[in-house]
C-alpha cells in the first residue's frame, strides 16, 4: 500500500468519526429537548398518587423514625438485601482479577501524624452516624462510607492493606451484611413472621443489628474495591490478623 | 416549581451529556466516567422528583433509591476499573 492512500483513508476515517459525533451531538440534543419537554409537562401536570403518604404513615409502626432508613430497611428491605450482595459480588469479582498492587510509600511524619487524628475520628463519626439513622439523616450506608473513607485514606497514607484485617477475617467481615441480613430474616420465619417481617415490638434492635453489621460490611467492601485486588499472604505487614477498626490507627502512630 | 424543574432538568442535562460522552469517546476509563456523570444525572432527577413543596416532607422512597443506586454504582465502578486495569495488564504484555 502506498503512502498517500493510506493518509487518504486515515483522513476519510477521521472526516467520518467527525460526522458521527456530530451527528451523535444533535441526536442527543434532541434527545435532551424532549425529556426535559417530558419532565416539564410531568411536572406541570398535577400530583399524581405517591407512595409517600403510605410510607410516611406507616414510620411510627416501623421501629424508626428516619423515613428514609424505614424505606431501606424495613419495607423495601429486600432491596436493602440484594445490594449488599451486590456490593459483595463486586468485591468478590475484585479479589478474582488481580492479587492486590503495593500500596503507597509510607508517608512523612507530618501526614502520618494527621492521619492518626483523623481515621479514629472518622471511625467515631461513623458510629455516631449509624446510631443517628434510627430518627435523622444518617444510617448504614453513610457510617459505611466513613468507614471506608478512613480505608483509603489508611492506604494513601502507605498501609498497603488499608487497615483491613487478614483474608481469612476479611471474608467474615466483607459477608458479614448479607449474613446477618439473611439470619434475622430465616429467624422471623421460623418465628411465625414473614421473611424481614419485623415485628413492631422488636423492630428497632432487630434493624440496629443489620445495620451495625451492614456498615462493618460495607466499610470493609469499600476499603477493600480501593485496596483493587486480593490481600496477598505476604504483603500484609505488620497489620496483619489486626482487627480494622482500633489497631488501625494505633499501628499509624509516631514511628520510632 | 421552578426550583423543581431546574434541578431536575440539570440532572437530565447530565444525564445526556454522559450518554454523548459514553458513545463518543473510545477509551475505558472515559466511558466509565461517563456512565457515572449519567447515573448522577438521574440520581438529580429521582431527588427532584421527591419534592413536594415547601414544608412538606420529601417523598422518602426515591431518598432510599437514590441511596441504593449510589451504593450499586459505586460497587459497579470499583469493579469496572480492576477490570480495565487488568485488561491494560494483559495488552501490555501480549
Amino acid at each position: 500500500m502506498t503512502e498517500p492512500a493510506d493518509w487518504a483513508r486515515s483522513d476519510r476515517a477521521r472526516e467520518r468519526a467527525r460526522d458521527l459525533s456530530l451527528l451523535l451531538a444533535v441526536l442527543l440534543a434532541l434527545l435532551g429537548v424532549v425529556l426535559l419537554a417530558v419532565y416539564f409537562l410531568a411536572l406541570n401536570g398535577g400530583a399524581a398518587p405517591r407512595l409517600a403518604e403510605l410510607a410516611l404513615a406507616r414510620v411510627p409502626q416501623s421501629g424508626v423514625g428516619n423515613p428514609v432508613t424505614a424505606v431501606l430497611v424495613n419495607y423495601r428491605a429486600y432491596d436493602t438485601l440484594v445490594e449488599l450482595a451486590v456490593l459483595l459480588a463486586a468485591v468478590l469479582g475484585i479479589w478474582s482479577q488481580r492479587p492486590a498492587p503495593p500500596g503507597f510509600q509510607r508517608s512523612s511524619a507530618v501526614l502520618a501524624g494527621m492521619v492518626s487524628w483523623v481515621v479514629p475520628l472518622l471511625i467515631v463519626t461513623s458510629g455516631y452516624m449509624l446510631w443517628v439513622g434510627g430518627y435523622a439523616p444518617g444510617g448504614a450506608f453513610q457510617a459505611g462510607a466513613l468507614l471506608g473513607a478512613a480505608g483509603v485514606i489508611v492506604r494513601l497514607a502507605g498501609d498497603p492493606t488499608a487497615g483491613l484485617p487478614g483474608e481469612a477475617v476479611q471474608r467474615w467481615l466483607l459477608v458479614l451484611g448479607v449474613l446477618m441480613f439473611a439470619l434475622v430474616g430465616l429467624a422471623l420465619m421460623l418465628l411465625g413472621a414473614g421473611f424481614l417481617t419485623y415485628p413492631p415490638k422488636l423492630a428497632k434492635w432487630l434493624i440496629l443489628l443489620i445495620e451495625s453489621a451492614a456498615t462493618i460490611a460495607i466499610g470493609t467492601a469499600l476499603a477493600a474495591a480501593y485496596v483493587g485486588g486480593r490481600p496477598s499472604a505476604k504483603g500484609q505487614g505488620p497489620s496483619a490478623g489486626e482487627a480494622s477498626a482500633a489497631p488501625s490507627s494505633s499501628s499509624l502512630g509516631p514511628r520510632p | 416549581m421552578t426550583a423543581q424543574f431546574l434541578y431536575g432538568g440539570a440532572g437530565l442535562i447530565l444525564f445526556v451529556l454522559g450518554l454523548w460522552s459514553f458513545l463518543v469517546h473510545a477509551p475505558l476509563l472515559r466511558k466509565l466516567i461517563a456512565l457515572n456523570i449519567m447515573g448522577g444525572g438521574v440520581f438529580h432527577v429521582l431527588i427532584a422528583v421527591a419534592y413536594r413543596g415547601d414544608g412538606v416532607t420529601p417523598d422518602p422512597v426515591p431518598h432510599a433509591l437514590v441511596l441504593t443506586g449510589i451504593v450499586v454504582a459505586v460497587s459497579a465502578t470499583a469493579l469496572a476499573l480492576v477490570l480495565g486495569a487488568r485488561l491494560q495488564d494483559e495488552q501490555r504484555q501480549g
